[in-house]
């Protein structure tokens, strides 16, 4: 039973590997593929985990600070707001070096803290970084869902003598959600997409592995591959998030539908 | 390193990065200044291919934008970098066999987040026309105006007020994405903190600097866009 997950991935990469080694026979040599496919899609694996993970994470805390944003309480307000604007405002890049380069230099204190190996892996100020990141942007979007629902909606709860929370729970955010739906999305995207900066600091995620194969072979067609890869993977990505969209608003009228 | 000396680190002059960095934040600014027109104005050429141009203007212009906003924006820069370097290679050794050809970082910069940034213009571009009501095209026409005329004088005044909020956002994008042209040892403020931090070890220092000068163009661009937009909107209070 515990070997049924990685023999699972196994079969998937052989798999993976052959199908899009017969995919990319136009481009390149099959030698080239040969040597680097099963690293790329190993590749491809890593930048999936990183998306979903840091997705996931990212999207508990960012619907947790989008509260905090929308709080009467201003010292509550106000350290989520400056978080929130200073990430949103710098390139990632510079977030992701400030992490794990920064990171090194105070590692007595980060090792009486406990925390020095999330720092001394490249993994882990990826992900730690990433999910800051994109919490930032996702509290954004979940604030500004949470204000779109009319404030009629929390007075009937109430009046209905539903408490804050269950109010909350039960009548606002459901339809918030659909609101927040659409630009989430996108933001999962971004994602897939900003996943590549991953490779600057020795990640071999797709991105990484392109590189690594095009330093040994200079070879330009393992951009290509890459690219296509990318642009697959961004097109499921939207794919499934336009069903989940239209499995959420089912309820709505016909017309009110997303097209797609 | 007691504080004065860290904070020597970033003065101006000798023994001080405070030059280097205020050179790297003007090329960042110059980047982005240069590429900015050119994305915004093809963005706009992609939607009217998109709206109005045939078949064929029409699918070149959905795919164009489908594949670059699909694509790592590392990835185009990488595309456009090397891919040109081979191109202009081939073409030189047909030529000129011999010649090295190098592309300036610049230039690939300008090319690869311009197609990036057009690729989204096109989208906040066809999103502006769309709140254009059916009407004002109906009255430029009973007024006998061409339709050249109808889009100059007509459209694209009201046309840039709703695409106003999303141009902001496409510059402040554009901003964070000039930091990914120092993987091509371009000289910007990335780059620039990056040989500061290698070099002083203060790699920290550096980098949280960095932060808070990208930190500043974007709250000082967000009050800027922010003012034009007010401004875009006077005299149209009563939709407010």
């Amino acid at each position: 039973m515990t070997d049924l997950i990685p023999t699972l991935t196994g079969w998937l990469h052989a798999v993976l590997t052959q199908a899009l080694g017969v995919l990319f026979t136009p481009f390149g040599s099959p030698e080239l593929w040969e040597r680097y496919g099963g690293r790329i899609v190993s590749g491809l694996g890593i930048t999936v985990q990183i998306v979903v993970i840091t997705c996931s994470l990212g999207a508990v805390l960012g619907l947790a600070s989008s509260l905090a944003l929308l709080s009467r309480r201003r010292w509550l307000r106000a350290p989520f707001r400056a978080f929130s604007y200073s990430l949103r405002g710098t390139p990632l890049l510079v977030q992701l070096f400030l992490v794990y380069y920064g990171g090194l230099q105070f590692r007595g204190t980060l090792e009486t803290l406990g925390v020095w190996w999330i720092f001394r892996e490249a993994w882990y100020c990826v992900l730690l970084t990433y999910t800051l990141n994109t919490a930032a942007y996702q509290a954004e979007i979940f604030r500004g869902a949470i204000k779109s629902v009319p404030t009629g909606q929390w007075e009937a709860a109430r009046a209905l003598g539903i408490g804050y929370w269950p109010a909350f729970r039960l009548v606002v955010l459901p339809q918030a959600m659909i609101v927040a739906l659409r630009p989430l999305g996108n933001e999962v995207v971004l994602m897939v997409k900003a996943s590549a900066l991953a490779a600057l600091v020795t990640i071999f995620d797709l991105m990484g592995e392109a590189r690594y194969a095009y330093s040994r072979t200079y070879d330009f067609n393992v951009y290509i591959y890459a690219a296509v890869l990318y642009l697959v993977l961004v097109e499921i990505t939207r794919r499934v998030w336009l069903r989940f969209e239209r499995r959420l608003t089912r309820h709505m009228l016909e017309i009110a539908q997303p097209p797609g | 390193m007691p504080a004065s000396e860290l904070l020597s680190l970033l003065s101006f002059g000798e023994g001080g990065w405070g030059d280097e960095l205020l050179k790297g934040a003007l090329l960042t600014l110059a980047l982005a200044l240069v590429t900015f027109p050119f994305g915004i104005m093809f963005g706009f050429l992609l939607a009217l291919a998109q709206r109005s141009g045939g078949r064929i203007t029409r699918g070149a212009s959905v795919a164009f934008a489908w594949v670059f906003k699909g694509l790592p924006e590392l990835l185009t820069l990488f595309l456009v970098f090397y891919g040109a370097q081979i191109a202009l290679r081939q073409l030189f050794a047909a030529v000129a066999p011999g010649v090295v050809v190098e592309i300036p970082a610049f230039a690939a910069g300008v090319v690869a987040l311009g197609v990036v940034n057009a690729s989204y213009a096109s989208e906040v571009w066809l999103g502006a026309f769309t709140a254009i009501p059916q009407g004002q095209y109906a009255a430029a026409a009973a007024l006998g105006l061409s339709r050249r005329l109808t889009l100059r004088l007509v459209i694209f005044p009201q046309l840039l007020r709703h695409a106003l909020p999303g141009i902001g956002n496409l510059w402040m994008v554009l901003l964070k994405d000039t930091s990914l042209v120092s993987v091509i040892s371009l000289t910007e403020l990335m780059r620039m903190t990056q040989v500061a931090a290698g070099t002083t070890k203060q790699y920290f220092l550096f980098y949280i600097t960095a932060f808070v000068v990208y930190l500043l163009i974007s709250a000082v661009s967000g009050e800027l866009f922010a003012h034009l937009e007010r401004r875009s909107a006077r005299g149209r209070e009563r939709d407010a």
